[in-house]
């Protein structure tokens, strides 16, 4: 087997070149953890923010610090080894993407169909399982390393300048690039089990960034919630994996695909294994009934949000869905639940970021929204719309995330130089920001444009190819033949692109809604404090610059066909086209889902004029002179309300989940069950069965011959008549 | 006539045991495991018809050791008598661990 592997290894066209290098494409990242982690335990006794009053972090709420803490005695000290790090985090990343972009160029000369498998050694080997560390290079996974190494080199950069006073500097960059070695394990890892490295480790990193100013309860809090709704996910993906196991005795994806047409189409089994990789999939990337977790994950640093939980971790599920496309396209029932549950987490988020404050808020349930989008397309089976809208969305969820990082470090900044307490992230407290920040306000509409679907902006092209895709396989695919709870699977796609349509009216609403409240109308951070508000160091715009190119453009990676004269069209549908196109071509009963021109034209009319629809309304609506700083603000009432509270699900969860396990944990399994079986009945039992046996043993010894002579007839008796019995 | 000894034997044991267990006295118990020791004795000759001298040999022993056995346990009572002016065993629990 293991000749077997080396020979097709050595024949692949690939090997030899660049792509051998492909291993020092994680290892790079990972060499920068452990430096930068050596660094943090260099340069500090004592490990994390050290003291709360000297601690400053840009991004966490206004009422988070003392109120009367002074900060007069605040002297804001750099790391020592601040120059070290700030050069070696960026630098390994970079060295990746450059790395990535050779291994790329090699793969793209090729012109190769079946993916460069390099394997390292035999990870795991019981019995029949053996798993071997593999990385594997091939179109999808070569797409995600780019994106992920170089959104990732932007965001390390824009890292540098804001987080250079906070004394955890080091850290936070150990934690970062250890983040983006474990994502690159997960996108390039040649079986389910390293897959599911990657995928435990970049939890693991966003549990340590989420909570990376742990000081604040609420932000360690943050982070094991983050944790503990993944958990549930990773059962479902565990459980996927033995299945997987079970059915076809490995565990590799090449081995999965070429075993998987044994199963029976749409069967019970596969469809079975799908719903629980897609309930990792949505412990992951915050889909219905798991997303709670991600709203919560903003109280990391702003950079950490948009990387992780904007552009690459949380598109982890979506990546997991495409690369095992060829066993969602055997099981229709599971694709439609899937798509199901995206379009509905499309709206249900989309709802909730219409009514909320904080610039972060609305940018993370714009997150979760997008991603039910992303799980639309992947769900219909187009996979590579599903890609294609991963790619955008990192471009210009990124940009987003960043711009707003950009305003808290000015909002922050103008606080702190004023010594006022506000919350920097309430957009209350903003508005009339462009004047002071215009590059950021510039480049964060672009961003707007795009995720709001404008022709022409990247995200247009991507949302339009999911709603469209979904249109197309209405009819004609076995989709539209297979059914959900009842509903035919035709009926319930069209419902799905109604719900898509829907959700894009309200993301270009909320998105417009944030742009305003923050950039313009009159400003209401405060007299005192309109006097600091100024752009952030160049170091921190240029990585939006380059987002908002990416941003602007990113739409030419996969231009419809029916757009042929903007220039090449359907790119990143020929490149994915040897990984998910045999899986998609099922779906559509090998056909190719081309809808005619005109339909086409229709359903992209129709798009375009709910986006433009959304950003009039809201533009004609929104009055920014009515806006009042949050202090002064008066609660919302009514259905106001129950939208700005998020429908009250954590309430609801904390309800019919929390508490039950919480108090079963605390009265049956602890008083109940620790407490009086394991202490009361074992422990605390066995010493008192001791005592009784040794009491009944002492009663004996009463010290009177008699007894003694009494005890000895009686034994040799007993053993006569045994003798003589036998 | 090897029935009836060993028979007779099988008596005076039993009677030895009755009286070990039932008596307090500790003179009598004494004298009991004298009168178990001699019946071992009896079917010990008894049987040294049958199978050969060891038994009687085996007697030679017994006697011996019943002797060394009668000294140092006469000498055990007289000095519990002594001391507690009684030599009624359910009274003395000097065994007792």
């Amino acid at each position: 087997m293991l000749l077997q592997e080396a020979a097709t290894a050595a024949a692949h066209p690939l090997a030899g070149t660049v792509a051998r290098w492909i291993w020092l494409v994680p290892v790079l990242p990972l060499l920068g953890f452990l430096l930068n982690g050596a660094l943090t335990l260099l340069g500090a006794a004592k490990i994390g923010p050290a003291d709360p009053g000297v601690h400053d972090d840009h991004a966490s709420h206004g009422n988070a610090h003392d109120p009367a803490a002074s900060h007069d005695d605040h002297a804001v000290v750099r790391h020592r080894f601040a120059g070290l790090v700030s050069l070696i985090g960026p630098g390994v990343l970079a060295l990746s993407f450059v790395l990535a972009l050779a291994i790329w160029w090699a793969l793209r000369g090729a012109h190769v169909e079946a993916p460069y498998i390099a394997s390292y050694f035999t990870w795991l080997l019981a019995g029949d399982l053996r798993v071997d560390f593999a990385l594997q290079v091939d179109a999808l996974s070569m797409v995600m390393v780019l994106v992920i190494t170089g959104v990732g080199t932007l965001i390390h950069i824009f890292s540098v300048g804001y987080m250079q006073d906070d004394p955890g500097y080091p850290r936070y960059f150990a934690y970062l690039n250890l983040f983006v070695a474990f994502m690159l394990v997960l996108v390039l890892g040649a079986s389910f089990p390293v897959l599911f490295i990657g995928w435990e480790g970049v939890g693991l990193c966003s549990y340590l960034l989420i909570g990376f100013w742990f000081n604040d309860k609420a932000n360690a809090d943050a982070g094991k919630k983050a944790f503990v709704v993944n958990r549930i996910g990773d059962f479902g993906f565990l459980i996927a994996m033995f299945l997987l196991f079970a059915h076809f005795g490995t565990l590799d994806f090449e081995g999965v695909r070429a075993a998987a047409g044994s199963l029976p189409f749409g069967g019970a089994v596969i469809t079975a294994i799908c719903l629980f990789l897609f309930l990792g999939c949505a412990g992951k990337s915050a889909q219905i009934p798991l997303y709670v977790w991600l709203p919560d994950a903003m109280a990391g640093p702003t950079p950490v949000s948009a990387l992780i939980h904007a552009a690459t971790m949380v598109t982890a599920g979506v990546y997991l869905i495409a690369r095992s496309a060829f066993l969602f396209s055997m099981a229709p029932v599971a694709q439609l639940t899937v798509a199901s549950i995206g379009a509905l987490t499309a709206l249900f988020a989309a709802t909730i970021g219409l009514k909320q404050w904080d610039i972060k808020k609305v940018l993370a349930y714009s997150t979760v929204s997008q991603l039910g989008y992303m799980f639309v397309g992947v769900g219909v089976g187009a996979y590579t719309a599903g890609v294609f809208h991963l790619v955008t969305h990192a471009f210009f969820k990124a940009l987003l995330f960043l711009g707003s990082g950009s305003v808290i470090f000015a909002m922050h900044r103008a606080y702190h130089a004023t010594h006022n307490h506000e919350d920097a992230q309430d957009m209350r407290n903003m508005g009339g920001l462009r004047r002071m920040l215009p590059w950021t306000w510039a480049l964060m509409w672009i961003a707007t444009l795009a995720i709001a679907g404008i022709p022409f902006f990247s995200g247009f092209f991507s949302k339009d190819e999911i709603l469209s895709s979904v249109f197309a396989r209405a009819h004609g695919s076995t989709l539209a033949e297979a059914s959900l709870l009842g509903i035919p699977g035709g009926t319930l796609l069209l419902v799905i692109y109604a719900v898509g349509l829907a959700a894009a009216l309200l993301t270009a609403i909320y998105m417009t809604r944030m742009m305003l409240y923050t950039f313009h109308g009159p400003n209401r951070t405060g007299e005192a404090e309109r006097a600091h508000l100024r752009e952030a160091p160049w170091s921190m715009t240029a990585p939006l610059v380059v987002l908002g190119v990416a941003g602007a453009i990113g739409g030419w990676l996969n231009l419809p066909a029916i757009l042929s004269f903007l220039g090449p069209t359907e790119i990143l549908h020929h490149w994915l086209e040897p990984v998910v196109g045999a899986a998609a071509l099922q779906v559509t009963l090998g056909e190719s889902a081309h809808l005619e021109h005109s339909t086409e034209l229709v359903l992209i009319s129709i798009a375009v004029g709910i986006a433009v629809l959304g950003i009039v309304f809201a533009v004609a609506r929104l009055k920014t002179t009515a806006l009042v700083p949050a202090r002064e603000a008066a609660p919302s009432t009514g259905i106001e309300r129950v939208v700005e509270e998020k429908y009250f699900v954590d309430e609801i969860y904390d309800r019919t989940v929390v508490q039950p396990v919480l108090q079963g944990s605390r009265k049956v399994l602890w008083r109940f069950f620790d407490a009086g079986i394991i202490d009361g009945l074992f422990v605390n039992g066995s010493a008192w069965l001791a005592r009784a046996v040794g009491w009944i043993g002492s009663q004996l010894q009463s010290g009177n011959a008699g007894t003694y002579a009494w005890a000895l007839v009686i034994g040799v008796i007993a053993v006569l008549g045994a003798f003589s019995l036998r | 006539m090897l029935a009836q000894s060993l028979f007779i034997s099988a008596v005076l044991f039993v009677i030895g045991v009755v009286g070990v267990l039932t008596r307090r006295n500790a003179i009598l118990i004494f004298m009991c495991v004298e009168l178990m020791l001699n019946a071992v004795n009896l079917s010990f000759v008894a049987l040294s018809r049958a199978y050969g001298m060891a038994g009687q040999v085996f007697v030679v022993f017994v006697m011996t050791v019943a002797a060394a056995e009668a000294a140092v346990g006469l000498a055990i009572i007289i000095a519990i008598f002594r001391h507690r002016e009684s030599v009624n065993l359910s009274n003395i629990n000097l065994l007792k661990g």
